[in-house]
């Protein structure tokens, strides 16, 4: 029995918190009340086993992923690994990377097993699945700095486009990164895929051995850290413009073969107030309908991923 | 492998190791100066969250959350899962204040440990189960006895100290899992000495023998005569209604003497009591009306000649409806079996109409008079004489209790106005239950009570290990009826 899991529907009187360790979720579906209560209390039961799930094979999760590594047995450990598999073989990565998204996947795909919905999502912390039915839409609001959240801009998404799950990654987050971009924001198919892909895109935006970038090896804030001695991002001074273009650049490049290669749909890199956007299939919006907004924000990764 | 200065959170499983002046995964979590410390929770999800003080609890450990979006801004603890206090000198786990219209209440909450308990169990059934004080056995052993039985209902008294702990190790532990399992709403297989086996479950229909229950008797043979008199007058002679405790004759019984129903010349077995109204026409049994007959006809003798004619109509009925016949007199005064007459058959549906389902009814009853109210005050009589004067209301798990008149606190609950799996045991064995005493502030402290370890409706609620249910549609609030005396 798990003793430590807490669901709770918020004040608004419709959105479910979901807490169990480090994993925190913001779950609405939109649909008759009936289907709804069904979503919930499916995803409520799935949700209290999730976390021990994940660390009974936690020590596979956070080994880095190359051609042949034994797979993870537990279902939210496979979106992980089936995540980061693109990238194994041309850079440092661990399954751990897609933790938040896979988590909000798997709960998505709960719901809308149990329950004809509208449209749900469930937010890990800023990684976001959705679910949009025919004809439904969502407005995304977007941050750029997710240690002071205020909305930057904010998308729609509707039916008609493929995009099913959103992330976003950088330096200020609760992760660690090993680049200096203050966020990436991913939009994939899904959320495990757009975790991965914000963890590797946010990890390009760099400018190696800058003496303005603070880093320090993991391990020294986190021992089991699964980026282990690796040099993460602890502090980025300020960069002339030519330097926050040459780092958005190399991220841009990889943002770029990651939409060819059809891992992404769209990506949006943000550091010290400059915006790149790759394939900007949605039009950002004034930022005054800041209430309106759903679902929240997004805000750096809620994850067990880099610690 | 973790430095010196690392330490292990075990908040969760993902067992971080914590530097200082960090914090775990969870962001909830951190070593300061080597001490694993809580943090407030972090800025992480939304400002609903962040801003969020008013969360609503919804805890759902034991029992599945239904998903639905309900909960009411008004909260009682109820005392399960308080867990309790050793020894008993100890304050109850939980002392809670709140106030209810301007009036500060305590509601003291506790788990306690019945050893002085037991089990009433109401089976609605004319069916004879088996001899009064005879014994009543789970897995063979023996854990009570058929008493006096009621209305339209036959009672079995469950448990009590002398099954708990007086007979062997096995009668006290099938005792104390029998009577937990009819507690928290689930079937037991009762059987009764020279008797029936009955699958017994608050709530739900008593099984006898393999066939489940249906219905209760309208009333008994007599009261059904009375009952129903005037929708037989004129479509037929005479009506039995064969009932193995008061079997009832239309024309003897005074109802029918008043519409003017002519004597029949029918003669009846067993003892008559009254006019109309007669004892022991069969042996007690599972068949008609609670009788051991399969023939109504043997419980007739022959019509007296003098009375009787040839053509005579006579219905015979059980108390339920469920066994009927028609008969009318051949020439030799003999009841010859007929179809039943449509107009008749009316009649015989209108009795089963009149039928309440058959339930069991699991009543829960203890004895809280003794050591557990050492936790509640220093002075525990005077909690008994608060409980006396109405001061202090008693529930158990939320649910009104009737509390039995004399001395201590005997008191009895309807099992199904408890939440689910509100009862527990210990080995010794003996029961564990719910019990909390909701009285004014100012009534606490004058009787002696711990005041000092009153601690907020607030500080519970905050708390982490907690499971919100909603109100039982029936019960009465145990705050706001608190000044008003105790049940019923």
């Amino acid at each position: 029995m798990n003793l430590r899991a807490k669901i709770s529907v918020l004040p608004d009187g419709h959105r479910v918190h979901m807490h169990d360790g480090p994993i925190d979720l913001i779950v609405e579906a939109f649909a008759d009340p009936i289907e709804v209560a069904a979503s919930y209390r499916d995803a409520s039961r799935r949700f209290i086993d999730v976390l021990e799930e994940l660390c009974s094979e936690l020590p596979l999760l956070r080994a880095p992923m190359r051609k042949g590594s034994r797979l993870p047995e537990g279902r939210v450990a496979r979106r992980m690994a089936a995540a980061v598999a693109p990238y194994g073989e041309r850079t440092f990565i661990t399954p751990m990377a897609a933790v938040a998204g896979a988590v909000a996947e798997e709960i998505l795909g709960t719901m809308t097993s149990a329950a004809v919905l509208a449209k749900a999502y469930v937010n890990d912390g800023g990684d976001i699945a959705l679910h949009l039915s025919d004809g439904e839409d969502f407005i995304v609001g977007m941050v750029e700095r997710p240690d002071r959240p205020s909305l930057v801009g904010t998308m729609t998404l509707d039916s008609s486009q493929p995009v099913r799950g959103i992330a976003t990654s950088g330096w200020r987050g609760r992760s660690f990164s090993l680049g200096i971009a203050d966020a990436v924001t991913v939009l994939a198919d899904c959320a495990s895929s757009a975790d991965a892909a914000a963890t590797i895109i946010a990890n390009a935006v760099d400018l190696p051995g800058h003496p303005s970038v603070v880093r320090v090896p993991a391990r020294s804030l986190a021992p089991d850290s699964d980026l282990g001695g690796r040099l993460v991002t602890q502090g980025v001074g300020e960069l002339s413009k030519d330097e926050v273009g040459a780092a958005l650049d190399a991220g841009m490049a990889m943002a770029k073969a990651l939409a060819i290669e059809g891992l992404i749909h769209s990506a949006a890199l943000r550091l010290q107030g400059e915006t790149r956007v790759v394939n900007p299939i949605v039009i950002p919006r004034s930022v005054s309908d800041e209430e309106s907004v759903l679902p929240a924000h997004t805000a750096p990764d809620t994850s067990i991923r880099s610690r | 492998m973790p430095e010196d200065d690392a330490i292990r959170c075990d908040a969760c499983p993902v067992l971080c190791y914590i530097k200082p002046g960090r914090t775990g995964a969870c962001d909830r979590y951190g070593n300061h100066n080597g001490q694993l410390v809580r943090l407030d929770p972090h800025i992480v999800l939304d400002r609903a969250v962040s801003r969020g003080d008013s969360v609503v609890p919804f805890l759902d450990r034991q029992r599945e959350w239904d998903g639905s979006l309900v909960s009411g801004p008004e909260n009682f603890v109820t005392a399960i899962g308080a867990g309790t206090t050793y020894p008993d000198y100890k304050p109850a786990p939980f002392i809670i204040s709140s106030e209810v219209q301007g009036v500060d209440m305590v509601t003291v909450v506790t788990e306690g440990i019945f050893s002085y308990c037991g089990v009433k169990v109401k089976i609605d059934t004319d069916r004879h189960l088996g001899p009064e004080t005879n014994l009543v056995r789970a897995q063979g052993e023996p854990i009570g006895h058929v008493t006096t039985s009621e209305y339209g209902s036959q009672m079995l008294s469950l448990g009590g100290v002398r099954h708990l702990t007086g007979g062997s190790r096995r009668e006290g532990t099938v005792t104390c899992d029998t009577l937990l399992n009819l507690c928290n709403g689930k079937a037991a297989e009762l059987t009764i000495d020279e008797g029936a086996t009955v699958i017994v479950q608050a709530g739900k229909a008593p099984v006898v023998d393999g066939v489940q229950e249906e219905r209760m008797r309208v009333g008994c043979g007599s009261a059904t005569i009375g009952m129903f008199a005037k929708q037989w007058f004129n479509k037929v002679d005479d009506v039995v209604v064969v009932d193995d405790h008061i079997t009832g004759v239309l024309s003897e019984h005074q109802a029918g003497k008043l519409l003017g129903v002519p004597e029949t010349g029918i003669k009846m077995k067993g003892r008559r009591s009254t006019p109309g109204r007669y004892f022991q026409v069969a042996e007690p049994g599972t068949a008609w009306g609670g009788t051991n007959i399969e023939d109504p006809l043997s419980i007739l003798k022959a019509f007296n000649p003098k009375k009787a004619w040839p053509g005579l109509r006579l219905l015979m009925v059980s108390t339920t409806g469920e066994h009927h016949a028609y008969f009318e007199l051949n020439e030799a005064l003999q009841p010859i079996e007929k179809d039943l007459p449509a107009v008749l058959g009316e009649s015989v549906a209108r009795i089963k109409e009149n039928c309440e389902p058959a339930l069991c009814t699991v009543l829960f009853m203890g004895g809280a008079g003794g050591s557990l109210r050492a936790g509640v005050t220093e002075n525990p009589v005077r909690l008994t004489h608060s409980v006396r004067d109405a001061l202090t209301r008693v529930t158990c798990g939320g649910a009104p209790v009737y509390v039995w008149p004399g001395g201590g606190i005997t008191f009895m609950v309807d099992v199904t106005r408890m939440p689910e799996n509100a009862f527990g045991y210990v080995p010794t064995p003996a029961l564990v239950a719910p019990i909390e005493f909701t009285l004014k502030l100012a009534d606490y402290a004058a009787l002696g009570g711990y005041v000092d370890h009153v601690r907020s409706l607030d500080s519970i609620m905050s708390g982490e290990r907690r499971r919100h249910l909603s109100a039982h549609g029936d019960n009465p609030w145990p705050l706001a009826s608190a000044k008003t005396g105790r049940e019923p």
